[in-house]
């Protein structure tokens, strides 16, 4: 698709130059030099080479929240997306965090025949199968809980809750030995022919062990497989958010909890809440737990601010800031923890706090939902 | 050595392996030069990148050259107590046990990778270092890891051959 196309599609001619999108936009808060007014502009002016070049389009969160201000209607992370695509073409490419290594993973993966050994952390008590009807998608958090071993951070935690959950559910999963990464960074990144490489991969994958649902703890593996697979491949398997799947089972009655008693807050992830609608599952989980206090930031569902970097690109100051404004949003409701329901947003989030100059009063427990939902799962 | 037997196949017999080595400016880049001004012998497979410090070689580097297509990889710093920025050294070791635990996980031997301190008087240590090295990954055969190829990065890469 080229930027011609992209501007019809997403109907960005329709743009009135209100500048909502850049009131609302949680990087023009902090980083004045950039607007998504000036830059749909631009696209629509020009759509050229000055266009591009432009740092600018790399900057974007793609958090979804100025399309949900627009009172146009106007698409604008298809029209970022469709403008990144082009812009890598002509050799243009993001700003990569942490040197690069996460987009040189994925990169990496694209290899066939890689023997990667990425189920070392299954332990006996969790229940796994070679081949069968579910998969669990675990996606890159093997990868990331030894790159952000350094802050801290502990994401194969968020793996493990969601394999015990459905093991309660009475559910034995597939975790793919060989699955790769699902190449939502790469898209997002403008690397069209790599995440190709990488979706092919997977869906072979899925189609050897035989599987007919996937299931994702991560809500930009979900993104990716529900949204943009279908877009570009033939893939014919269910796909659900382990949320979805968790308030189903709460308003059935199968699952019990223990009593928690402590005030949550909970983190709405962008991929999660505004791409894909799913708001209430999460706070049905939350809300079912005995005894807990559940308290809502001042901005939330459809209005939440993102986590501050996407797609491990351009992580700056910026990025910084709007992650110490989210946690001193959080911080006022008088919550204990913060749930959140994306392992990027926990590593944000923990990067942001383990700063120097943070200071005590952004200082939360972070946690992921379901770590906490299986941790609290009666014994029956 | 089981895994060279495997690796060494016909098509691999006139192999000569690609290595990236990021040297620190302080200690390891001035044992490099001090080898070569003193006619020591090392293979000509090292391919040398300079750094200001060896803590500052993250796991991107490293898992970028062999995106890029490298065979392997050596990082050399100063010793703990010479490091021209007091941690340097420390960190360099701190962050290489996190990208030997990466690489091994993606599938790349951790023999590809070293981590070695060299001080700027020690130009035979360095020269020993390389040629062992060098043998270690030519034993191993070629990388796993199939180049990756896309529009921006064949340009890189034309850059680099």
């Amino acid at each position: 698709m080229n930027i011609k196309e992209a501007i019809k599609k997403s109907r960005a001619y329709l743009c009135m130059e209100c500048g909502k999108c850049t009131g609302i936009c949680p990087v023009s808060r902090f980083n004045h030099g950039f607007s998504p007014r000036v830059l749909v502009n631009k696209t629509i002016r020009s759509g050229n080479l000055d266009l591009l070049k432009d740092k600018n389009i790399w900057t974007c969160l793609t958090c979804k929240l100025c399309d949900e201000r627009c009172p146009a209607g106007i698409e604008y992370i298809d029209l970022t997306l469709a403008t990144r695509l082009e812009a890598q073409k002509i050799g243009e490419e993001a700003m990569c965090s942490h040197g690069g290594a996460a987009q040189s993973l994925m990169r990496i993966m694209t290899t066939p025949n890689l023997e990667q050994k990425r189920t070392d952390w299954l332990d006996k008590d969790l229940k796994v199968t070679q081949s069968g009807e579910v998969v669990y998608f675990v996606g890159c958090l093997p990868y990331f809980d030894v790159l952000f071993s350094d802050i801290e951070v502990n994401t194969l935690k968020a793996a493990k809750a969601s394999i015990k959950i459905l093991n309660k559910l009475g559910m034995t999963p597939v975790v793919l030995p060989q699955e790769r990464c699902c190449g939502h960074d790469l898209l997002w990144g403008g690397d069209f022919e790599n995440f190709k490489r990488l979706a092919e991969h997977n869906i072979s994958e899925i189609k050897k062990a035989g599987a007919k649902k996937i299931i994702f703890s991560c809500p930009e593996g979900y993104r990716t497989f529900k949204i943009d697979y279908p877009k570009y491949f033939t893939c014919d398997f269910q796909v659900q958010h382990i949320t979805e799947l968790l308030s189903e089972a709460i308003s059935n009655g199968s699952l019990k909890f223990k009593n928690f008693d402590k005030v949550v807050t909970f983190q709405d992830a962008c991929r999660l809440g505004r791409h894909l609608g799913i708001y209430d599952e999460p706070r049905t989980a939350i809300t079912s737990i005995p005894e807990l206090k559940f308290t809502e930031m001042t901005r939330n569902r459809n209005r939440a601010i993102c986590c501050g970097v996407s797609a491990w690109m351009n992580c700056s100051t910026y990025s910084k800031s709007i992650q110490l404004a989210r946690l001193r949003e959080a911080k006022e409701t008088e919550a204990e923890l913060l749930l959140v329901s994306c392992p990027k947003c926990e590593i944000h989030f923990n990067c942001a706090m383990k700063d120097e100059r943070a200071g005590k009063d952004v200082q939360i427990e972070t946690m992921q939902l379901v770590t906490l939902v299986a941790e609290l799962i009666e014994e029956s | 050595m089981v895994r060279s037997k495997k690796t060494t196949k016909p098509s691999h017999k006139n192999f000569e392996p690609k290595i990236v080595a990021f040297c620190c400016n302080w200690c390891s880049y001035p044992a490099a030069d001090g080898a070569g001004v003193s006619r020591l012998q090392y293979p000509t497979n090292i391919r040398i990148v300079r750094v200001m410090c060896g803590g500052r070689v993250t796991p991107g580097f490293v898992l970028k050259a062999f995106e890029l297509g490298a065979d392997g990889v050596l990082v050399a710093t100063c010793h703990f107590e010479d490091c021209h920025y007091m941690f340097g050294a420390r960190r360099a070791a701190d962050v290489h046990k996190i990208t030997e635990k990466l690489a091994e996980m993606i599938g790349i031997e951790k023999e590809r990778l070293k981590l070695d301190w060299i001080s700027s008087a020690e130009a035979t240590k360095f020269a020993k270092v390389a040629t062992e090295f060098t043998e270690m990954v030519r034993k191993l055969g070629p990388s796993p890891i199939k180049k990756v190829a896309t529009n921006n990065r064949n340009k890189i890469r034309e850059g680099i051959e």
